[in-house]
């Protein structure tokens, strides 16, 4: 199971913010959830700066992102 | 749908437009070296009320509507329509209130400093370098954890307050409506308020970059945030674009000025230029986005910007009726005071406000 980070209703950055903290300490291998389009493209970028890969999956209201090794 | 707007060459285009349009609406009647100023403008609204008194800044700017219903139409379109509220919304007011106090101490809110910028008022250097201090300042928080909160759904109605707040405010000053002859809505008849564009350019020209600001998500602040905490140029390019494109159709209808002196409705006091826009570049980076971007923000649906810009607002009036605001001819009485004590508001709340989020 790996780690989530529930960054639903966060305003902006700490969506970035949290992922950015996760990816620093070596996680390369967790979830983030976040709410809204803008948090998703801009963890999605944060993910994409840092070399891993990301994709997003809608789950009702909440955006599901999968941060995985390229 | 891809949202070409928030690609790279997206928000270089948002930025480019958004200059041009600030600096073409100046050519239409808006004030020289003002342009599309949200600080200003929103104070200007505040005169309009009555809830200052300053009469050369009263009017209802259909821009500010415009940017709002802008982005709340296209975003009922794309489905990024969201009603949401709960953020620490009374902190989020006086963040809005400072913000305001520390843009009218500098005369000018992010948009406007890179516009005065981009018209050779080298004035705005100091205050964009008090903007960078102010953000440098909020993203060390942001790093050590502050925040404001979550904030959590609302029924759909709740995100129209807003929006069908703005449509009042055009249709008022579309019919010029007046309570009495003494009365609000006030209309300067001279200084910056009583000069304006025909309304249907200003309020198409608010639609316009409101929309296109929705999809690609400018924001100034926000730019120079991202370059300090993660090195990310994305929204940068934006704001670069920006000031290119109005620094080049400046030179083109010869409004290009450069020096510090007498540059319209601004002073040269560097210190308190520097002061103001620190102030108000902390308390947009604690808030999470510029004065422009809380407008698209409410557009969405975020009652908290919402109330963030309301904040901005009642800031205005305090400004003027408590002397804080500068003039041509330099700070106000309480300018400087209302800085320290703003700066002093923005870091207790930066210190307290930390959490563990997981």
């Amino acid at each position: 199971m790996s780690e989530k980070i529930d960054a639903r209703g966060l305003s902006c950055p700490q969506p970035v913010v949290l992922t950015q903290q996760a990816i620093k300490k070596g996680l390369t291998e967790f979830q983030v959830l976040v709410d809204t389009v803008v948090s998703k493209e801009n963890v999605l970028r944060c993910v994409e700066k840092n070399k891993l890969a990301g994709s997003a999956a809608a789950d009702g209201e909440t955006f599901i992102i999968s941060v995985s090794k390229k | 749908m891809k949202n070409f707007l928030s690609s790279r060459w997206g928000i270089i285009a948002t930025g480019a437009v958004i200059g041009i349009i600030a600096v073409s609406l100046q050519k239409l009647g808006n004030p020289a070296n003002m342009g599309i100023c949200v600080a200003c403008f929103e104070r200007d609204i505040a005169g309009a009320l009555g809830l200052h008194h300053a009469a050369i800044v009263q009017y209802i700017r259909p821009e500010i509507a415009g940017f709002v219903l802008g982005s709340f139409i296209i975003a009922l379109f794309t489905k990024e329509y969201q009603p949401r509220a709960g953020s620490s919304t009374i902190i989020r007011f006086f963040l809005g209130v400072f913000a305001m106090i520390g843009a009218l101490v500098f005369l000018g809110c992010p948009w406007r400093a890179l516009l005065r910028l981009s018209g050779g008022d080298w004035n705005a250097i100091t205050g964009l370098a008090g903007l960078i201090t102010g953000i440098a300042v909020g993203v060390i928080f942001l790093k050590n954890g502050f925040s404001l909160g979550r904030s959590y759904r609302l029924r759909k109605s709740a995100g129209w307050v807003f929006p069908a707040l703005m449509v009042a405010l055009v249709i008022m000053v579309a019919v010029g409506f007046r309570v009495s002859e003494t009365g609000p809505l006030f209309y300067s008849v001279k200084g910056p308020g009583s000069q304006h564009a025909w309304i249907p350019y200003s309020l198409a020209a608010g639609l316009f970059i409101g929309a296109i600001a929705q999809r690609s998500r400018f924001c100034t602040m926000g730019s120079l945030r991202d370059i300090i905490l993660a090195r990310d140029f994305h929204l940068v390019s934006g704001v670069l674009a920006m000031v290119v494109a109005a620094t080049a159709l400046n030179f083109l209808y010869g409004q290009f000025k450069p020096g510090f002196a007498n540059p319209p409705d601004d002073h040269t006091v560097h210190l308190w230029n520097f002061g103001g826009m620190a102030l108000s570049g902390l308390a947009i980076a604690l808030a999470g986005g510029c004065p422009g971007r809380q407008l698209i923000l409410s557009g969405e649906g975020d009652s908290d910007a919402a109330v963030f810009v309301v904040g901005m607002i009642v800031g205005a009036g305090v400004s003027h009726n408590f002397l804080m605001a500068s003039s041509p001819a330099g700070t106000g009485a309480f300018g400087p005071a209302a800085t320290i004590i703003g700066i002093v508001f923005c870091l207790i709340i930066g210190f307290t406000m930390r959490e563990k989020v997981r």
